[in-house]
């Protein structure tokens, strides 16, 4: 592998993780879920004497200086989005041995600048599918740099808005919902619950001020009012946070003091720096929602509905976690190429992103609806759990929010508002 | 029936009895069981009485349930034990658990009688069980999370679908190897073979869709696709699979849409929807013909279907999440 070792996250486990092993490496799995010998499994389905089709798929990391989150219970897993994506190389494979289609993986992390280069490095091998978690400007620069490649790159991490707008590319796809679908999804279901009086408290970060955006237009969409707003500002060289109980005991009720009266505190804190400190702390008893408290995600380590619970067990027995959102974003970037690859019956980069792009694309993933890509902006159309820490509370969009072709484009940006021109003219 | 209409019942239940009753046969008492999937429990309905007679305590999670070829054993897959549970019908006693594979979730038998094919929806296998031994005989590696399984009248043919994958795997019952594999829609669920065995009935919940296979050829004959007014196309998810033993009507659960769908297996159009309780699951006729039963898992209840007039006659209450459903010929 010419890849820098150095630059996987699974040192030493090497990062080329491709051949069929859904089957019998069960067992292994257990062992040393990224390690894996020459499939076993594969033969016997395949037949003998007939080529495989090859589809390799890159993930793509960018290496961030990200603060620590308040909870060591929201300490990302050293192979956060890598078991998701290792997964659906594994269910690609044991549908794939059937059609004589083999999938597989390569994870490169680095930082910006080096990530780009080794990115496009691989694609001049011949890699056309990058599965990518990096921030708004890197994945403009590569999409930009891979513009005239037959390439695409699918978006698990980053929720900008913009990318989906006027900064969209036409050769990204993102399985990330963007803020806009987040914020839409809680602002349905406050409003179906008649908590319409908001108290918006925001970070002072560009991250924080722009989920802060989708929750004002969300409250504009349907219908509620933000009473008050406040910008929680953070002393980066005394945090809050250091303090312990005792002083927060103190701040929360005190900058939470002299509001309107409201029904629920929206909070947007993306990096997790504050919001967990609100509930339960706030002047005013209420409950709180946005970025802490009940959240909006597209995926729940302990959803159960739709047969999600086979699909956390698989998830477990290979990486020994439950799963978490990137995961699932990342799971559902490759499932798509594989599930358009089975469907186009190809493994022509061409074919399976023709076909990921078409009316006919569907994918299951255990939300009990179909997923498919907006023709608009590329954005997966999917349902959006609303949930707290342990459990889903419900799943928007939520009953009486009406479309009239998929009340699933209900949530985010929908066709007649899309500002995006990378996708009006194919 | 919910509980503002429960008063009215016994009028309207006199008359429908003496409606069915009119070429003088009333209805016969068949013995209907069912998978409550929350409670851990077994629900014993009298076709005659529609109503609950008994109600057992089961294995954990149980969902797919069968009888054996001599009726004397009940088989459940207790899919959170990892286990078939077999009961016998006449003591309602445990007889033994049969070893199953992991996360059981649908089965069936052997026309033959034995063995058994489950389903084990966690480990992408097929596991074939010799029900008398209590041992396993083989297992079948199929694709992603495998659930429906359909036999052909002769034995010689078992149909397995998986969700995640999306193919029906045709599997030749004598060396259990695969011979074929057919895409359908996503998330197929359940496959059931026309009584003549030309034609096997692939349901795909997310698809929204029924493919129907020749399973000589493995060539796709048709598409069933619905559509009902008012209802979202998305919730529109069909998931269990009867044909009635004349094979001329197919019965469809359509999942969240609440409906029951009646196609005409010669033209394959959708001829009726028929208004059933929430989240309908599974279907068994009893043996006659006449009566069909629906599970609606979201509403606790149990549909009865009068096969001939293609009404629902009434709901019966039965325990939470109602799954699997069989009929006993007695």
């Amino acid at each position: 592998m010419p890849l820098r070792r150095d630059a996987a996250l699974n040192a030493g486990a090497g990062t080329h993780l491709g051949l069929a092993q859904g089957l019998l490496c069960c067992c292994l799995l257990l062992a040393s879920p990224f390690a894996f010998p020459a499939m076993a499994a594969s033969q016997q389905a395949a037949g003998e004497g007939q080529a495989r089709q090859q589809v390799a798929v890159l993930l793509a990391r960018e290496r961030r200086d990200l603060p620590p989150p308040l909870s060591l219970l929201d300490m990302p897993a050293a192979d956060d989005a890598v078991a998701g994506a290792q997964l659906a190389i594994n269910d690609n494979n044991t549908t794939g041995r059937f059609l004589k289609q083999e999938f597989s993986l390569e994870v490169i992390q680095a930082e910006a600048s080096d990530l780009l280069r080794d990115v496009e490095a691989r694609v001049r091998q011949g890699v056309s599918f990058v599965v990518l978690d990096a921030s708004p400007p890197t994945l403009l620069a590569l999409a930009d740099r891979l513009k005239d490649r037959n390439v695409l790159i699918l978006n698990a991490g980053a929720n900008a808005d913009e990318l989906r707008a006027e900064a969209c590319r036409r050769n990204v796809v993102h399985t990330a919902p963007s803020r806009g679908m987040l914020a839409d999804a809680l602002a349905q279901y406050l409003v179906w619950k008649r908590w319409r009086r908001w108290f918006l408290v925001a970070g002072a970060d560009p991250d924080d001020q722009a989920f802060a955006d989708a929750i004002r237009r969300g409250a504009k969409r349907f219908g509620a009012k933000i009473v008050q707003e406040r910008t929680f500002t953070l002393d980066p060289g005394n945090r809050r946070a250091d303090g312990g109980h005792e002083q927060i005991q103190e701040q929360i009720p005190a900058f939470t003091q002299n509001v309107p009266d409201y029904d629920v505190l929206l909070v947007a804190d993306e990096a997790g720096q504050f919001g967990d400190y609100l509930p339960y702390r706030t002047w005013d008893a209420r409950p709180v929602a946005g970025t802490q408290g009940l959240v909006a995600t597209s995926w729940h380590p302990a959803l159960e509905q739709w047969g999600a619970t086979q699909f956390q067990n698989r998830f477990f027995r290979l990486a020994n976690r439950p799963m978490r959102a990137l995961d699932y974003n990342v799971w559902v970037a490759v499932r798509s190429i594989g599930e358009a690859a089975t469907r186009a019956k190809s493994a022509t980069a061409n074919d399976i992103i023709t076909y990921l792009r078409s009316e006919e694309f569907e994918l299951a993933a255990f939300k009990g609806r179909k997923l498919s890509y907006r023709s608009w902006n590329g954005q997966l159309r999917q349902p959006i759990l609303l949930a707290t820490p342990k459990l889903t509370v419900t799943v928007s969009p939520q009953p009486g929010f009406l479309h009239p072709t998929s009340e699933l484009d209900t949530l985010g940006s929908d066709k007649p508002e899309s500002p995006c021109k990378a996708y009006a003219s194919p | 029936m919910r509980a503002g209409s429960v008063r009215s019942l016994p009028l309207a239940w006199a008359l429908t009895l003496a409606a069915l009753g009119a070429g003088a046969s009333p209805l016969k008492a068949y013995t209907v069981y069912v998978t409550n999937e929350k409670d851990n429990t077994v629900s014993i309905i009298d076709s005659s009485k529609l109503e609950v007679v008994k109600t057992i305590k089961v294995g954990q999670r149980p969902r797919g349930i069968t009888l054996s070829k001599d009726q004397k054993w009940l088989l459940v897959c207790t899919s959170d034990d990892n286990t078939v549970q077999v009961w016998d019908t006449e003591t309602l006693a445990l007889v033994k658990t049969l070893p199953s594979g992991p996360d059981p979730e649908l089965f069936i038998l052997h026309p033959t009688g034995n063995p058994l094919y489950v389903a084990n929806e966690d480990d992408n296998l097929i596991t074939v069980v010799d029900v008398g031994e209590s041992r396993v005989l083989a297992e079948i590696p199929v694709g992603v999370e495998p659930e429906g399984l359909g036999i052909s009248p002769d034995g010689a043919l078992l149909v397995a679908t998986s969700e995640t994958t999306n193919m029906a795997h045709f599997i030749d019952t004598t060396t259990h190897a695969i011979i074929d594999n057919v895409l359908v829609d996503s998330r197929p669920r359940v496959a059931e073979f026309t009584p003549d065995g030309s034609q096997v009935w692939i349901s795909a919940e997310i698809g929204g869709k029924v493919s129907v296979i020749d399973p000589k050829s493995r060539q796709i004959l048709a598409k069933i696709a619905f559509e009902i007014p008012g209802v979202t196309p998305d919730a529109i998810q069909p998931v269990g699979v009867r044909i009635s033993r004349n094979g001329k009507l197919a019965f469809v659960a359509l999942g969240p849409a609440n409906r029951v769908a009646v196609i005409d297996t010669a033209t394959f159009k959708v001829e009726k929807y028929l208004l059933v309780g929430q989240r309908v699951w599974q279907l068994a006729f009893t043996p006659d013909d006449k009566l069909l039963f629906t599970t609606n898992g979201a509403s606790n209840d149990v549909s009865v279907i009068d096969v001939e007039k293609l009404r629902v006659l009434r709901s019966i209450r039965v325990g939470r999440y109602p799954w699997g459903v069989v009929v006993a010929r007695h």
